[in-house]
């Protein structure tokens, strides 16, 4: 009997190459543990019966188009859609010979930080199932984290998988913008929009990695990888130099308990060889936020006009082609995709783009030099991921601007396209707390090296505690 | 920076979504306290910092004028909400 | 008090590539509906634009003729707006750097319009609306829509409202139609919609420069109608302004049928487009090097080619020959230059041949001996200009009565069957020479040569 909760990836790909279980027989065992546990934490919205593959297999989180199995974004606009191709990561993983378990549940298009913005109902954190898993890639997380899928894929647009992984104790990589083809994901912010992998350990998310990098002929802001993905080996931090950024250690929000945690792995890269030091990020961190939310909305008004009724999706109204759109739009959009849409509408309406749009591209020029200048002198930057552990479910769905929030130290590097690894670096109040990892662009396999080293130096139990 | 019922309306109309009149209620105090809190963008003057529209400095990506296979009827249909012979069929426009 | 019109024109081709704009379904008029359709021009979730380089190559070519600028660096944008021939609810389109700027063309009476700009962009889905009547959107029940069109590359052309008369807009669209054409970067066909126009209309008094209220005609299906619509609307402003009213800016929807410009309902925030960089595409960056190998495939062009055959032939030909096509052809038919221009642009244009088709000596020989030829059978000949292994001897020979031994007994039987005129005639009525010539060419069936008809009556009648 497989220990699908204790089970990483690389332990199941060793599994299945001395022929001690096959990719079916794993798969079989995911859906077994689906079968008993998601009753409770709501992971999944779709599984497959039929393992394709003879690989590890993997959930995809519902933006993933899969040829053939529902894809619905976590919304009711989508409720029934089927696409009739696959995404490019799909396609990566149906090429490796990873079985498809299911499709994993979200915030509504992405939209979210703690899953509850699912029009099939909010998912729970396998730790403390009162409490939320993050998001928008909670389904994906809850899964892993509650051994219902070795590994997984999500999305990342302003946090979507470094803050789920630090809420659920798990291993998140939202990989350098370009490096993964975004042709099949269903888009939220174009210019922002990453897949990568939540996993249990570091060389997890480095192997998913490599299956899912490279430039895409269908994605015209993909490239090539300018250096092979490398597993990581190395335990030490020797010649690694570490700046902690004030602004994004100091927030106004950090829990003493998060605090407390990253500050204790800082102390471990000291010891681990590195050299650590203070830096600054002097507007990313009060600016990102508000850029942020001007440039994600805009974006997101205009991806999300597709959704008409005409070609795909359900259709409600009655009349002429007017009232057909609004009716459906009304219906089958959700109240945060409705509070994106407004917003991006209006920003990007006649006479605000410059003040709005334009404006926030600026502050994102000003991110981007301020995140170079800080790796001048820096390898990697070190912050904790979300200001917070997982929160109740309920708490902040009344009032979006604090649900914002809960993303406010993943954003800032985002907008400047670097990449960033979330790693488990201890618990606060038996909750996980989240380490995050932020190195230049094209940067993963330096981040790898150092999230595996104090990964084995923290000796984090992925495991939530209730389900030992 | 609030923003009054008829720009709630308007912006609706545009996006083209049918709101009730709670959600315009609703969504329009929200709205007010986002762009209260993202109108904090104005306070830089950036008149002499270039705009970042793509996080990678890319250039000239395009393709080959070479036709691949396009879809098939049943492909074309099989998520359509309705359709007249192999068109898609909506209300008057 | 006199008015000028003011005109200037946006003009609308289909790049004639292999594939659509941002995918790769392949672009066949008339195919069966949305058979040439995919997840990204069906708008599928999740699916990204990579544009086709070769309509970016055409661009810039056809940038090169309109004497652009080529800029260094342009970007694709979304354009907003909610209708069900849009499958994303945006179009991509270039907005403020487009690829060619600032050109300019130069018309056959030596004018020149001012380019401001030459964009690429995706055209919309073709709607059909059910129920109505004659697929008008008055009535109709339903709409229909074929995303095949939707997604092929268009380039709009927009000029400076440098023209100053319907005629003179009308020749600028000749002409620029057939330059596209001669560029091989489009079709250029009205009745397909590959090429489609709108016109913008303002009338100011006479040496004035003010720019005044301008109206936009759309939905021209002609030249010849557009010119019609552009004069209706240059009396219907000068009426306005001469009654003390004000022309209001709208947009003149054009019926042929009626010959009527009703105005459009003007569609609510219409204006309000929303335009945003597209972040799903990089900026186009044209490197020199292809921008100047682009140059060198420049053939000579239509105005060029006006310019130097206006030197032996007035204007008005050398611009009919160049615009209709013919002027290569005009080119290699030997043969005294007016006389062939005229033919090829009345007698010879009525047959429809293809000028690619014609051997031009042989046309030469026809056109040499057209005097020596009954019409009809010049007529019969000139159609046949077109057919494989033509030769203007056997319709010489063929259909002429050439030879003297063969006219000269019917000159002399129709001379002995009219005696009573041929004493009139030797007695000084020598009009009634026309009689004579009409009686032989009868005999003949019109075969006989006049030339020599003539002479052999004169010569008998004065024996």
């Amino acid at each position: 009997m497989t220990d699908t909760l204790r089970l990483t990836a690389e332990e199941a790909m060793g599994l299945i190459e001395r022929s001690e279980a096959s990719g079916a027989e794993l798969h079989r065992a995911y859906l077994d543990a689906i079968g008993e546990r998601d009753g409770e934490l709501h992971a999944y919205l779709t599984t497959v019966e039929a393992a394709e593959g003879a690989g590890v297999p993997i959930a995809l989180k519902d933006v993933i188009s899969t040829k053939g199995v529902e894809t619905t974004a976590g919304s009711k606009i989508l409720a029934g859609y089927k696409p009739v191709f696959d995404s490019t990561v799909a396609a990566c993983c149906k090429e490796a010979g990873l079985p498809l378990i299911g499709k994993t549940n979200l915030d509504e298009f992405a939209m979210g930080s703690s899953t509850e913005n699912s029009a099939y109902g909010p998912t729970r954190n396998p730790w403390d199932p009162e409490r939320v898993p993050g998001g928008s890639s909670g389904g994906s997380a809850a899964a892993v984290a509650g051994g219902l899928a070795p590994w997984a894929l999500g999305s990342d647009t302003g946090g979507s998988i470094k803050q789920p992984a630090a809420l659920c104790g798990l291993v998140g990589l939202r990989p350098t913008y370009g490096t993964v083809s975004r042709y099949g994901i269903v888009a939220f912010a174009s210019s922002l929009d990453q897949v990568g992998p939540l996993t249990k350990t570091v060389r997890d998310a480095a192997f998913l990695y490599r299956i899912i990098a490279g430039r895409d002929p269908l994605d015209s802001t993909t490239v090539d990888l300018p250096e092979p993905v490398e597993l990581p080996e190395t335990e030490d931090l020797k010649g690694l130099r570490i700046g902690v950024p004030r602004e994004l250690n100091e927030a106004e929000g950090i829990e003493p308990g998060v605090s407390e945690a990253v500050q204790r792995a800082i102390e471990l890269c000291r010891e681990l060889g590195a050299e650590v030091g203070e830096t600054t990020l002097p507007r990313s961190v009060e600016f990102g936020m508000p850029c942020y939310y001007l440039i994600a909305p805009s974006e997101a008004s205009s991806n999300l006009a597709r959704y008409d009724g005409v070609r795909y999706g359900p259709r409600s109204g009655k009349g002429d082609i007017r009232e057909m759109y609004m009716q459906t739009r009304d219906e089958g959009f959700g109240d945060e995709p409705k509070r994106r849409i407004m917003l991006g509408t209006y920003a990007l309406s006649a006479g605000y783009y410059d003040a709005f749009y334009g404006q926030a591209q600026k502050v994102r020029t000003v991110i981007r030099d301020e995140f170079a200048a800080a790796l001048e002198q820096f390898d990697v930057l070190i912050s904790p991921t979300s200001p917070t552990v997982a929160f109740p479910l309920g708490a902040k769905t009344e009032n979006p601007l604090a649900m914002y929030l809960s993303d406010v130290l993943a954003i800032p590097p985002n907008m400047a396209g670097l990449p960033g690894l979330s790693i488990p670096c201890g618990l606060s109040e038996g909750l996980p707390v989240g380490l995050q990892l932020i190195g230049p662009q094209f940067s993963e396999n330096l981040l790898f090296r150092t999230g595996h080293a104090l990964e084995r130096a923290i000796g984090f139990d992925f495991v939530p505690e209730r389900l030992r | 920076m609030a923003i009054t019922r008829d720009e709630v309306l308007h912006v609706a109309r545009l996006a083209r979504l049918a709101l009730t009149d709670e959600e315009v209620e609703r969504l329009g105090s929200q709205l007010s306290a986002i762009l209260e809190a993202v109108g904090k963008v104005a306070e830089l003057d950036l008149a002499d910092v270039e705009p970042t529209s793509h996080p990678l400095d890319l250039a000239n990506v395009s393709a080959d004028d070479e036709s691949r296979p396009s879809l098939s009827a049943d492909e074309v249909f099989a998520n359509a909400p309705d359709r007249e012979d192999d068109f898609f069929r909506v209300p008057p426009a | 008090m006199k008015w000028a019109p003011v005109i200037g024109l946006e003009i609308h081709i289909h790049l004639k590539t292999k594939t659509k704009m941002f995918c790769r379904c392949e672009l066949e008029y008339g195919a069966e509906e949305n058979s040439r359709t995919c997840p990204v021009c069906l708008a599928h979730p999740g699916t990204l634009p990579v544009p086709n380089a070769r309509a970016i190559e055409m661009t810039i070519l056809l940038g090169h003729a309109l004497q652009c600028e080529v800029v260094e660096r342009s970007v694709f944008h979304r354009k907003h707006y909610f209708y069900p021939d849009l499958p994303k609810g945006y179009q991509i389109s270039q907005y403020d750097q487009p690829l060619c700027v600032n050109g300019r063309f130069a018309l056959a009476d030596g004018s020149e319009v001012g380019i401001t700009r030459a964009h690429l962009e995706e055209d919309a889905a073709k709607n059909v609306h059910m129920g109505g009547s004659g697929g008008r959107i008055a009535g109709a029940d339903r709409t229909l829509v074929d995303y095949n069109r939707a997604g092929t590359p268009l380039v709009e052309i927009v000029t400076e409202p440098d023209l100053r008369s319907s005629e003179q807009a009308k020749r600028f669209l000749q002409l620029l139609r057939q330059t596209v054409v001669e560029l091989g970067i489009s079709d250029a066909e009205m009745e397909k919609g590959s090429l489609r126009f709108d016109v913008n209309v303002s009338i100011r008094p006479e040496g004035s420069d003010e720019l005044r209220t301008r109206t936009e005609l759309k939905n021209m299906n002609s030249f010849n109608f557009a010119a019609k619509g552009i004069e209706r609307e240059i009396k219907r402003q000068i009426g306005i302004y001469e009654s003390g009213g004000e022309v209001e800016q709208e947009t003149l929807h054009f019926d042929p049928g009626n010959e009527s410009a009703p105005p459009l309902r003007s569609k609510e925030e219409a204006q309000d487009y929303r335009y945003l960089p597209e972040p799903d595409l990089v900026p186009l960056v044209p490197g020199r090097e292809l921008v100047e190998r682009l140059r060198g495939e420049l053939p000579e062009l239509p105005g060029a080619r006006i310019a130097r055959l206006a030197d032996e032939l007035d204007t008005d030909l050398a611009e009919g020959l160049v615009t209709s096509g013919r002027d290569r052809l005009f080119e290699q038919v030997p043969g005294e230059r007016r006389a062939v221009a005229n033919v090829l642009m009345n007698q010879w244009a009525a047959t429809g041949v293809d000028p690619a088709a014609v051997d031009a000596d042989e046309l030469g020989k026809l056109i040499e001996a057209r005097d020596r030829i009954p019409r009809a059978a010049f007529t019969e000949a000139l159609e046949a200009t077109g057919e494989p292994g033509f030769e203007a001897e056997r319709y010489l020979a063929d259909g002429q009565i050439e030879a003297t031994a063969d006219l000269e007994p019917l000159v002399e039987h129709v001379l002995a069957a009219n005696p009573s005129q041929v004493d009139d005639y030797r007695g000084g009525k020598e009009g009634l020479l026309g009689f004579f010539v009409g009686q032989v060419m009868k005999e003949t069936g019109g075969r006989a040569n006049p030339k020599l008809v003539n002479e052999l009556l004169r010569e008998k009648l004065k024996a």
